[in-house]
């Protein structure tokens, strides 16, 4: 079996005390102790008015995290295939349609509609970037990170010159959140090239294990990693931010792991 | 790309159960829409609804799943053998190396909306037997299907809206040509539920009657539901000439509108002509294409645009949205297995409810049962967000 590999030649990165990949760098390497602060999410200014409006929250953090990755390489966004991965939908736009269907009228507004879809922040970006390249939307529950990272790797195998990924997700309002309790918003985005573009960056070699999930030495961060689906990529990250090469063993599917190595 | 093999498939719609059911259905021209009379909807439309879905059980191992949308996903499994022929898969190449690749933009939602009806009125806390990551998750099908078969290999929900299940195709043939898996359950479940059927009616975009794809007077969709499936696996260096081949896929982004598409239809012209490429094919060996077709004013012009910029207006075409209904998130998967029986029978099916040709639309249009020799067609795919998707079947020889 061949392995699928790929560069990493940009990181964004948001979460509760991570307001960037800078600083999550600084958290990830041991430079400045962790500090648990509630998410904020930046207004995506990149969208004309009307859709800024309507942009909710895992909206806001997958644009957030994409156009630091795509800045961080100096790339242009226009020109890459996106795949777009998250455990949920947008929460708050769900709660909303699923409370007015549950009232006698029902009448629910086109823009919630059409919000409602999982494909919704893929759709803004490319509305944002004016980017015609192809675009997926994956859903794998908790798995849904390492969905996504095996999707654009694939990619890059069947000739993709670079691929970004892009992962999020962000919490239910209840009562919903009782019973999928995602404390906060958190977002990660990759961007992947072929393997030989650039020496330099760090690499990644993909394969199916049976090995358990690398956790996270830190109580909070841990914590983070797993009940936020998109942060179970904390492991990875933490080897990219201490330049540290490896096999990083991440969670995916109950019936199996995915094994990372880095070269850094 | 490597052609892939469609080693066997089958869709339950509202046409029927299986494959027979569904070409008989395509060859008497019989359209399975009726009006809406599903849960407690109040809207002038029609539906195409699957009829017994309600009565089907889940193993008890899988409770947890069970949910009007993983009933059908199931009710479609067992169709024509598929669940055999999976495992017989599993048999050749082992529980790791099959992936499961479903599309769906609803998935279970359908339970989500009823328990909100049922809200404990004093916390507002959902129903205690509610259960997100079996019924309401995208996730919960793709998860369903492969803990049904134990499966261990990659399994994922691809939700473009109605896009999905035909970019199911695109996404398991990567990681096959990646020599990460060797074959895969691809295909979409889709079911009815308020959100959709509410949600289109708020966008004015559902007919008041059965939809009328490519008629002057189309006046929006009808939902349906579906589920649909094909196992993909590699062909062998000798493959049977009666063989169903995934030639090409093509993908793009309109980078428009959320909810309408590129009126120039340049963003479907690019995923067609991208699955031609991948297939090293010309427009001119097309012998027939399955729109998507879904009869709102500005889809079905969009895609006339497109189509005849790419193909002329000489090959044959039509949706078959007037007898399934817009499966959403299957719609992608049953038109897959559509094209597939048009190129087993030969049947190019017309599009039902047309009476009145539009001028604007240029291409041309099937609306009646034609036969041919066919070799190759292509299934157009385009959902909400400006996801589209083209895919290209043709026979072995």
């Amino acid at each position: 079996m061949s392995t699928l590999t790929g560069c990493i030649q940009g990181v964004g990165m948001l979460g509760p005390g991570l307001a960037d990949w800078s600083s999550a760098r600084a958290v990830l390497n041991g430079e400045t102790p962790y500090v648990a602060v509630r998410t904020v999410l930046p207004l995506p200014g990149v969208l004309p008015p009307a859709e800024r409006r309507r942009a909710g929250r895992v909206i806001k953090i997958a644009l957030a995290v994409g156009a630091e990755a795509v800045a961080q390489a100096a790339a242009d966004a226009r020109t890459l295939p996106t795949v777009f991965t998250s455990s949920g939908g947008d929460g708050d736009n769900c709660h909303e349609i699923c409370l007015t269907l549950a009232t006698r009228d029902r009448l629910i507004s086109p823009t919630r509609f059409h919000n409602s879809v999982h494909n919704a922040a893929s759709g803004y970006w490319s509305i944002a970037h004016g980017c015609t390249q192809a675009s997926t939307s994956l859903c794998a529950g908790d798995a849904s990170f390492a969905a996504g990272l095996l999707e654009a790797l694939a990619q890059l195998a069947c000739g993709a010159r670079a691929v970004l990924l892009l992962a999020y997700d962000a919490d239910y309002p209840q009562p919903l959140r009782a019973k999928r309790p995602i404390p906060d918003a958190f977002g990660t985005a990759l961007l992947l090239t072929e393997p030989d573009s650039a020496a330099a960056l760090p690499r990644l070699q993909l394969s199916l294990s049976d090995a358990p999930a690398a956790t996270m030495a830190n109580a909070e961060l841990e914590s983070l990693r797993r009940s936020i689906p998109a942060a179970r990529s904390l492991p990875l990250l933490e080897r990219l931010a201490q330049r540290r090469g490896g096999t990083v063993v991440l969670d995916y599917l109950d019936s199996a792991r995915l094994a990372v190595e880095v070269l850094a | 790309m490597t052609p892939l093999h469609l080693t066997h498939f089958t869709a339950t719609s509202c046409l029927g159960r299986g494959l027979t059911a569904t070409l008989e259905a395509l060859e008497q021209a019989r359209s399975g829409l009726s009006p809406c009379h599903f849960d407690t909807v109040e809207l002038p439309t029609y539906v195409g609804e699957v009829a017994g879905i309600d009565a089907v059980r889940l193993p008890q191992r899988l409770q947890r799943f069970d949910c009007r949308n993983n009933r059908l996903a199931q009710l479609g499994l067992i169709q024509d053998g598929f669940d055999s022929a999976v495992r017989s898969a599993i048999e050749r190449w082992g529980r790791r190396r099959i992936g499961v690749y479903l599309g769906t933009s609803t998935s279970g939602i359908l339970t989500t909306e009823i328990a909100y009806r049922h809200l404990d009125p004093d916390t507002g806390a959902l129903p205690e037997e509610f259960d997100y990551t079996g019924s309401h998750n995208a996730f919960s099908v793709a998860d369903f299907v492969g803990r049904l078969f134990e499966l261990a290999g990659p399994a994922v929900a691809v939700c473009t809206a109605c896009s999905s299940s035909a970019k199911v195709f695109a996404a398991a043939q990567r990681m096959i040509a990646a020599d990460q898996i060797d074959a895969a359950i691809v295909g979409g479940v889709d079911s009815l539920c308020l959100t959709t059927l509410y949600g289109f009616h708020s966008l004015q975009l559902t007919s008041p009657g059965p939809c009328r794809p490519f008629d002057l007077a189309r006046d929006g969709l009808s939902i349906g539901e579906a589920a649909a499936y094909a196992l993909l696996e590699r062909a062998p260096a000798a493959v049977d000439p009666e063989a169903i081949l995934l030639l090409g896929a093509g993908e793009s982004s309109d980078a428009y509108h959320m909810s309408s598409p590129r009126p120039d239809g340049a963003g479907a012209r690019s995923a067609m002509r991208d699955a031609l490429t991948a297939a090293a094919l010309a427009p001119g060996d097309v012998d027939y294409i399955n729109l998507h077709g879904t009869g709102t004013p500005s889809n079905d012009s969009a895609e006339s645009r497109a189509v005849t910029a790419l193909f002329g207006n000489a090959t044959p075409c039509s949706s078959t949205k007037g007898a399934t209904g817009h499966a959403l998130g299957a719609a992608g998967a049953l038109e897959a297995v559509i094209c597939a029986l048009a190129l087993k029978s030969g049947l190019m099916p017309g599009g039902l409810n047309r009476r009145q040709r539009d001028p604007q639309l240029e291409l041309n249009y099937l609306t009646g049962n034609q036969r041919g020799p066919l070799r190759r067609v292509l299934s157009n795919s385009f959902g909400f967000g400006g996801a589209n998707c083209a895919l290209l079947f043709g026979r072995a020889a």
